[in-house]
C-alpha cells in the first residue's frame, strides 16, 4: 500500500474543498470496499478525506411536494437504514435489498452512500495482475472472453462488460430516489437513475459525478406504489454473495388491471436496469403472469449474452414475474 | 503519514501512534498484543476478525485504525474478562455444544453471536424475515442467516448453531 495522508474535516464544506483541491483524494466513508482496494492495489491515492463522522447521520421524515420524503443521510449504516420503522413499513423493497447485501458485520459498517459508490466485484477488476479498462483504461477487458457468469447482458460495451454490484442501488432506482450532492459550486439534486451510467468508452467512470462531488443524503417519496414494494435476489449461495441477477418491484392493481408498475434489475448491467420497455407494456394490461414474461421478452429484445452468461436472460424474467406475482397477490 | 490515536481495547485505554495504513487488527493484534480477533481472509470475507466496535458487531481487517480514533472494542477475550463467570454465556454455550473444532474462527463467532443476539434484541429484521413489521422470533433459519458472515472450515456450523440457539434462550 502506497503512502497514505488522512484528514477528517468537521464539516461538509470543508471535505468537499479537501477533494476537489486533490485530484489523488478520495472520500473515505465506511470503509468495507476501499480498505480492501487500498491492500489489492486496485486504487492508490494520496490523501484519505474520512467524511464517515460528518453530521450526516440522520433519518428524517419531511414534507416534500408529492408526498411525505424520508431523507437518509449519507453516513446512516446499512443494518439502520434496513432496520428503520418506515423503511420497513413504507419503502420494504428498500429494507428487503439491503438485508440481502453483505452479512451483519459489513452492513453495520456501509454506509448508504457508500453503497451506492460501491465498485464493481468483477474478478478481473480486483486482480492487478490482469487487463482491466475499468481500473486501467485503455490496458483491455478480461472479462470478454473470460470468466463471464456476472458480466453484464444489457448496456455492455466493448471496453467492459461488468455489473453494478449494490442491491440498494436497485430499490431506489425502483422506487425513484433522489440523490443530494454537495459539490464546490453548491447542492444539487439528481434522480438516482441518473447516477450511475453505462460504461460505453469510459469503464473507469462508475457515475455521473464530478471529483469533489459529495452525495450527503437519499431522498424517498411514500406512496401507495413504495408501499407495495419488494426485492428478490438470486445468487450462488443462499447467504452473503453478490446477485447473479435482482430484481427490484412495484405494484398498484386496480381489480386486475394494472394501473402502476415499477421494475428495476441487478445483475445484469454496469448500472441498475430500469425495465422501462416491460413497464409500458405492463402498465393498463390485465395483470397476468405470461403478461409479465411478454414485457420481460420486450425488455430483453436488446440483451447481448456469451454462453456463460445467457442463464441470465430467462432468470431475470423469471425472478421479475415472481416478484410482481407476489406483489400482486397482497395487492389482491 | 503518522497518527496518534485512542483506542479503549477490553476495558484498556491505549494512546499509540500508527501508521495511517494500519488496520484496526493489525494494531490489536501486532501493536497492542491481542491476537483475540483472527486473521483469516484478510478481505472482509470470513468474520474471523469480528469485535465488538462502539457496540456493534465490526470486521477489523477492513477498519483503518486511524479511522477509528476513540472507538471502545471489545473483543473475545474482553468478552470472558468480564464475565461473572470465568465465560461469557455465549462462550459457554460455544463449549456444550462442540461449536468449533480448530477454534480459530471462534472469537470472531462469538464476537459476531453476542452482537446479533443484541441487534436481535432491538428487532432488527434479517434477509429470511417474513413479515418485516414484525419482531423477529430467531428461528435456526434466522440464527443461520444472521451468523452468514462468519465462516468456518471446519464445518462445525451444526454446533455454532445449536450454542446460538441457546444462547439467544438464555
Amino acid at each position: 500500500m502506497r503512502e497514505l495522508a488522512y484528514l477528517r474535516p468537521d464539516d461538509v464544506g470543508a471535505a468537499v474543498a479537501a477533494v476537489t483541491d486533490n485530484p489523488r483524494a478520495q472520500y473515505l466513508g465506511g470503509g468495507t470496499n476501499l480498505v480492501d482496494h487500498l491492500k489489492l492495489g486496485v486504487t492508490s491515492p494520496e490523501l484519505l478525506v474520512d467524511v464517515r463522522r460528518l453530521p450526516l447521520d440522520e433519518v428524517e421524515e419531511v414534507a416534500g411536494e408529492d408526498g411525505p420524503v424520508l431523507r437518509v443521510g449519507a453516513n446512516v449504516r446499512n443494518s439502520d437504514v434496513a432496520a428503520h420503522p418506515v423503511v420497513r413499513s413504507v419503502f420494504p423493497a428498500v429494507a428487503r435489498a439491503l438485508l440481502s447485501g453483505a452479512s451483519g458485520q459489513i452492513r453495520n459498517q456501509a454506509t448508504t452512500a457508500g453503497n451506492l459508490l460501491q465498485r464493481t466485484r468483477c474478478v478481473y477488476f480486483q486482480d492487478v495482475t490482469t487487463p482491466c479498462n475499468k481500473r486501467e483504461p485503455g490496458t483491455g477487458c478480461s472479462a470478454i472472453g473470460g470468466y463471464a457468469r456476472y458480466n453484464a447482458i444489457l448496456g455492455a460495451s466493448e471496453a467492459c462488460v461488468t455489473t453494478h454490484p449494490s442491491d440498494l442501488a436497485v430499490a431506489l432506482a425502483a422506487l425513484d430516489a433522489t440523490v443530494v450532492v454537495r459539490g464546490a459550486e453548491g447542492e444539487r439534486r439528481l434522480p438516482v437513475r441518473e447516477l450511475h451510467r453505462l460504461p460505453g468508452d469510459r469503464p473507469e467512470e462508475d457515475t455521473t459525478l464530478a471529483h469533489g462531488e459529495l452525495i450527503t443524503a437519499v431522498e424517498l417519496t411514500a406512496g401507495r406504489l413504495t408501499r407495495r414494494s419488494t426485492y428478490y435476489k438470486a445468487r450462488d449461495r443462499a447467504s452473503y454473495a453478490f446477485a447473479l441477477v435482482s430484481v427490484a418491484g412495484a405494484l398498484q392493481l386496480d381489480g386486475d388491471t394494472v394501473t402502476d408498475v415499477r421494475l428495476a434489475w441487478g445483475g445484469v448491467a454496469h448500472r441498475p436496469w430500469r425495465a422501462t420497455v416491460a413497464e409500458d407494456a405492463l402498465r393498463g394490461s390485465t395483470f397476468s403472469e405470461e403478461a409479465v414474461l411478454a414485457a420481460c421478452d420486450r425488455e430483453l429484445a436488446a440483451a447481448v449474452t456469451s454462453e456463460d452468461s445467457a442463464f441470465k436472460v430467462p432468470m431475470v424474467r423469471n425472478v421479475s414475474a415472481l416478484v410482481l406475482g407476489r406483489l400482486a397477490k397482497e395487492d389482491r | 503519514m503518522q497518527a496518534e490515536i485512542t483506542l479503549t481495547v477490553d476495558g484498556t485505554e491505549h494512546r499509540t501512534t500508527v501508521d495511517t495504513r494500519t488496520t484496526v487488527l493489525d494494531l490489536l493484534r501486532e501493536r497492542l498484543g491481542n491476537t483475540s480477533p483472527k486473521k483469516g481472509c484478510d478481505h472482509g470475507q470470513c468474520g474471523s476478525c469480528t469485535v465488538l466496535l462502539d457496540g456493534r458487531r465490526h470486521l477489523t481487517c477492513l477498519a483503518l485504525a486511524v479511522a477509528h480514533d476513540g472507538a471502545e472494542v471489545v473483543t473475545s477475550a474482553g468478552l470472558a474478562a468480564a464475565s461473572d463467570d470465568e465465560l461469557h454465556p455465549v462462550q459457554r454455550a460455544f463449549l456444550d455444544h462442540d461449536g468449533l473444532q480448530c477454534g480459530y474462527c471462534t472469537p470472531g463467532q462469538v464476537c459476531s453471536a453476542v452482537g446479533m443476539l443484541d441487534e436481535a434484541e432491538q428487532g432488527h429484521p434479517s434477509h429470511v424475515t417474513d413479515d418485516l413489521e414484525a419482531v423477529p422470533e430467531l428461528d435456526d433459519d434466522e440464527i443461520r442467516e444472521r451468523m452468514s458472515g462468519n465462516l468456518c472450515r471446519c464445518g462445525a456450523y451444526a454446533g455454532i448453531l445449536a450454542a446460538v440457539r441457546e444462547a439467544a434462550r438464555s
